[in-house]
């Protein structure tokens, strides 16, 4: 199905591009880019991008798909269609699945769940560093990335051992993989359920100091550094880990990272009613940590955003804040959350929020998607940058509810998603097959 | 002067449960406490009945082992005339069996006007609110709060010292996991009282500092001009094995003798929440001294928990 999308406002941070031009896709790829482009063929369809922004689809380099084995909370049906819907094209999916990534097989039934019970989305393992994600034995990388795995992770399994990590990283550069981690000293966060502080001390529940993730940062920078590896820091919250990373950066080593909407959105104070759905690891933290991640963004320290779209079913949720699992669902609420909280107050452009979600993510990673260059594959987000809409929970794609944005206002919203040139998502339509 | 018991315009407090002391004002606070004043005639009576919950029932609901709390609230509700139920929920079982949730809705079915809900979990009482009709009382929720322990002693401060604005209060122990300290700052806090926490960095929240809290490391420095001096119980259950060497070196720092209370104003009391561990947080000497008043602090519980199952009960159709 070839397209034509009419009178947009083409952002292409790939190509330093912020145009209104005509985008032509023919056979699931971009192959021509100007102002009233004529449609090569009568049968040829036509969407109207007036008053819209046009960009690459969204990549998301951090999602918890729960598949294989927690089909109860998200499944690649539920999960891809909730991509669609936040206008993200590509998602990354983590390893801490039942069993965990960590051989070919669950790569390979990955891939096929996609293929037929996904949408379209582009559904990327990520692999575990280690077998059973313990830590202890390596995982066979070299065959996960010839199955399709597109980097390795500790992510929910934090490496805690340096000399492990030492391996590990030595053993990723050997198979040209970026390894992916989660920086908490979990010693110090040890059974602590949201962000120590003020807060936590007022509700009687154990904090998680952000010093356990600054800690972990120097340490992953450090290993990195004498190992020349690539690293890729995941769900950065604190202001030391920012420090840390900047720092890094400046010394040369190879080291990209992200953060996550909610934690530049909302502070612990979240937490107070003992909200679970305000519960995530890492935890929600401070002002001034929401600060430095904007810093961290505006300055480069910052490459990525992502969600940690982690679903959990409500009776999961429903629990002592203490003994609720951490996450939140993310996905349908990235762009509007990176609109609300970054462009409108001027802390970034709408082309430098585009970047850290389309670029960025695949440079980290060496991707084919984020841009609109010729002959790329046709993944474009078409979205409302101004729109107000309020998000209500029982209306997520995703197959759980656990967001802390309930019942609340949204700037910006997806109007159709295309990926490789085919409609799978559109605000008026349910039925995305259309002609 | 007595309270009309079975009385035309009961007082009432304008909140439907008690949560802790952090939310309560002053003005709350004082209606709680001169209400428990009141009901302390009762107590005295030789027929200790009054009518004035007939026909109500009150659950209570421990997830945690206690023994005092729980027969404290049973006598309160028994003394008013409430039917009271008890189910114990063994800790081991929260993880495995029925949720709170699930526990509740439960026992709701049942019929049940106030639950009094002691859970090892922060916030487990909260929660239950959001899920049934009736009342919840706080009857101790992790490290959080535990009202009714921060109103007795807040009564029992009153009558030894009378107005507790100004009064000089040192609490000494486990900060750090003590629901008994929050609402017993909290508490002291709004009511004027100028309060200094003791106890070793590791268990002493910096946090409190932000409240107008004096914080001290140094046992016999805190204690030095104090009205009141309030101990905790060092909660072993709850130590992981690293906020302190050893409890000898804990008793030969911050526990309560005689000598060390020297420091403090010559009248001053000593309150304990108990159960008390004689050796370790108090000497044998102060636990069987005359300025203890931990006895008292018993008695003023199953008052202030007759006063807030009246208040919040009472005068209900």
């Amino acid at each position: 199905m070839d397209l034509l999308i009419k009178n947009g406002r083409v952002i292409d941070p790939s190509q330093n591009l912020d145009t209104t031009a005509d985008v032509l896709i023919e056979n699931g790829r971009v192959t021509a880019m100007g102002s009233e482009l004529r449609n090569p063929q009568s049968a040829i369809r036509n969407l109207d991008a007036s008053g819209c922004i046009v960009a690459p689809g969204l990549i998301d380099l951090h999602v918890h798909l729960r598949t294989p084995g927690q089909e109860y909370k998200e499944d690649t049906q539920t999960g891809t269609t909730a991509a669609a819907r936040g206008g993200v094209t590509t998602v990354c999916v983590m390893p801490n699945t039942a069993p965990p990534i960590d051989r070919r097989s669950v790569v390979e039934d990955i891939l096929q769940r996609a293929r037929t019970e996904g949408n379209g989305v582009h559904v990327l393992p990520v692999a575990s560093v280690s077998i059973e994600a313990k830590n202890l034995q390596l995982s066979e990388m070299a065959e996960l990335k010839a199955a399709g795995a597109v980097a390795v992770s500790d992510d929910a399994f934090p490496m805690q051992d340096a000399g492990f990590m030492r391996r590990a990283f030595q053993y990723a550069k050997t198979c040209d993989l970026v390894t992916m981690l989660h920086c908490e000293d979990t010693a110090l966060t040890h059974g602590g359920c949201m962000n120590e502080g003020i807060v936590s001390n007022e509700l009687g529940l154990r904090g998680m100091p952000r010093l356990a993730e600054e800690l972990a940062v120097f340490k992953a920078c450090a290993v990195a550094r004498e190992v020349g590896n690539r690293i890729h820091i995941l769900h950065n919250t604190t202001k030391g880990a920012v420090e840390q990373i900047r720092r890094a950066k400046n010394d040369g080593v190879q080291v990209t990272a992200e953060v996550c909407p909610h934690h530049f959105a909302l502070t612990d104070e979240a937490c107070r009613g003992y909200n679970t759905n305000a519960k995530m690891n890492p935890p929600l933290r401070l002002q001034e940590d929401m600060e430095a991640l904007i810093e961290g963004l505006k300055d480069g320290t910052i490459d990525a955003i992502t969600t940690d779209h982690a679903p959990h079913a409500a009776h999961e949720k429903e629990r002592e804040f203490a003994l609720a699992p951490f996450g939140i669902v993310g996905l349908e609420t990235l762009l509007p959350l990176c609109l609300q909280y970054l462009v409108e107050p001027g802390h970034l452009t709408l082309t430098q929020v585009i970047e850290k979600m389309t670029a960025a993510p695949a440079r980290i990673l060496g991707l084919p998607y984020g841009t609109l260059q010729n002959g790329a594959p046709a993944d474009i987000v078409i979205f409302k940058p101004k729109a107000q809409w309020t998000l209500h929970a029982e209306d997520l794609a995703s197959k759980s509810k656990n967001t802390p944005f309930d019942g609340v206002s949204m700037t910006g919203q997806v109007e159709a998603t295309i990926i490789e040139g085919k409609l799978v998502h559109h605000k008026d339509t349910k039925n995305t097959e259309i002609s | 002067m007595p309270l009309c018991l079975c009385g035309d315009i009961p007082l009432k407090l304008q909140r439907k449960h008690i949560l802790g002391l952090q939310e309560m004002s002053a003005e709350e606070i004082n209606l709680v406490l001169d209400t428990a004043a009141n009901f302390k005639e009762v107590l005295a009576r030789p027929i200790r009945k009054v009518p004035a919950l007939r026909g109500k029932t009150v659950c209570t609901l421990f997830f945690e082992p206690s023994t005092r709390t729980r027969a404290s609230f049973e006598m309160a509700a028994k003394i008013l005339s409430a039917d009271t139920s008890s189910l114990t929920v063994a800790a081991s079982s929260v993880t495995k069996g029925e949720t709170l949730k699930d526990t509740v809705l439960t026992m709701q079915a049942m019929g049940v006007d106030c639950f009094v809900i002691r859970h090892p979990q922060s916030g487990a009482p909260e929660m239950a609110t959001r899920y049934v009709r009736g009342h919840i009382l706080n009857a101790g929720d992790g490290c959080h709060e535990h009202p009714t322990q921060g109103l007795l002693d807040l009564l029992t401060i009153r009558e030894a010292k009378g107005p507790i604005e100004n009064l000089r209060v040192t609490i000494i122990g486990d900060l750090l996991h003590s629901r008994v300290a929050r609402s017993d700052f909290w508490g002291l806090q709004k009511l004027g009282a100028k309060v200094t926490l003791c106890g070793p960095d590791t268990l002493l929240p910096p946090e409190f500092d932000k409240y107008g809290a004096c914080l001290k490391t140094n046992c016999d420095a805190a204690i030095e001009g104090a009205d009141v001096v309030m101990l905790l119980r060092l909660q072993n259950e709850r130590m992981d094995g690293i906020y302190l060497p050893s409890v000898r070196e804990y008793a030969a720092l911050y526990g309560m003798n005689a000598r060390r209370l020297k420091r403090a104003k010559p009248d001053a009391i000593v309150m304990h929440p108990g159960p008390i561990n004689r050796g370790v947080e108090i000497s044998n000497e102060v636990a069987d001294g005359e300025r203890n008043v931990i006895l008292e602090q018993v008695t003023n519980g199953v008052a202030v928990r007759m006063a807030l199952l009246y208040l919040l009960l009472g005068g209900e159709e």
